[in-house]
């Protein structure tokens, strides 16, 4: 099982703070599950922007064409505004 | 004795005298100390909303948060020659003029304890999971990063090694 997370304006919009969902066939990358899950709705079209939407993968930051295997923990965040 | 790191996130408020006198006691042979604390500005003040109805909420990543700051810790520790780090970071509600975060660094001598703490906040903005809301009254906002945050982190990978 994939364990998702969504944090701060990214749970807000999506209305979701967390998810496990099994690694759907056809998707294979950190890319590949944003497009999975953008056809659940407009607002899932958020996870798709780049600059909006930043993404750990077993809580470390990663980029997009980061491969998965099933049973990571994959987060998505806006942008950090700490200190 | 080997430099030591620190790392709390919490909702408690932090004693400064309490960390200097830690960090002090933690530290072989210290020559300066540091100490940064970052505190919640009063955004409401002038702007005519009351400024006690203005709070900020701190989230955060827990488990990947303390991974990112004992990260930014170790990359400190390559880069000057430290003897203790120390650094808290709260979340949670809290409101102006409270404090947020502190940042300790110990060294022989004062530059190094400087930058280092510099450096420790400047990649804490930018790369350890916490987001700011911030709310006045009936109205509530995510606080937006700061192109000049993310400016203030490059500059330290441009300027070669210290």
């Amino acid at each position: 099982m994939l364990t998702i997370q969504y944090f701060a304006s990214v749970r807000e919009t999506l209305g979701k703070s967390s998810e496990q969902i099994n690694l759907p066939d056809d998707v294979s990358t950190v890319a590949e599950l944003t497009e999975h899950l953008a056809t659940r709705g407009d607002a899932w079209q958020l996870l798709l922007n780049s600059s909006l939407v930043l993404i750990a993968v077993n809580q470390s930051v990663a980029d997009r064409s980061t491969r998965l295997l099933g049973s990571e923990e994959v987060a998505f965040f806006p942008p950090m505004t700490g200190g | 004795m080997q430099p030591q790191t620190r790392i709390n996130v919490q909702t408690e408020d932090f004693d400064l005298a309490a960390e200097y006198d830690s960090a002090r006691q933690h530290s072989a042979n210290p020559g300066a100390i540091v100490c940064f604390s970052g505190l919640v500005r009063d955004i409401a003040h002038g702007v005519g909303q009351m400024p006690e109805q203005q709070t900020l909420t701190l989230e955060h990543y827990p488990g990947m948060t303390e991974q990112a700051l004992f990260r930014i810790a170790e990359q400190t520790l390559a880069r000057w020659p430290l003897q203790f780090i120390r650094v808290i970071h709260r979340v949670g509600t809290l409101g102006p003029t409270d404090q947020i975060v502190l940042v300790i660094t110990t060294s022989a001598h004062r530059l190094a304890a400087f930058e280092a703490a510099e450096f420790i906040m400047d990649y804490l903005k930018t790369s350890a999971p916490f987001w700011k809301k911030q709310i006045a009254g009936n109205h509530s906002e995510w606080v937006a990063s700061r192109e000049s945050d993310y400016r203030a982190a490059e500059r330290w990978s441009k300027s070669g090694e210290a």
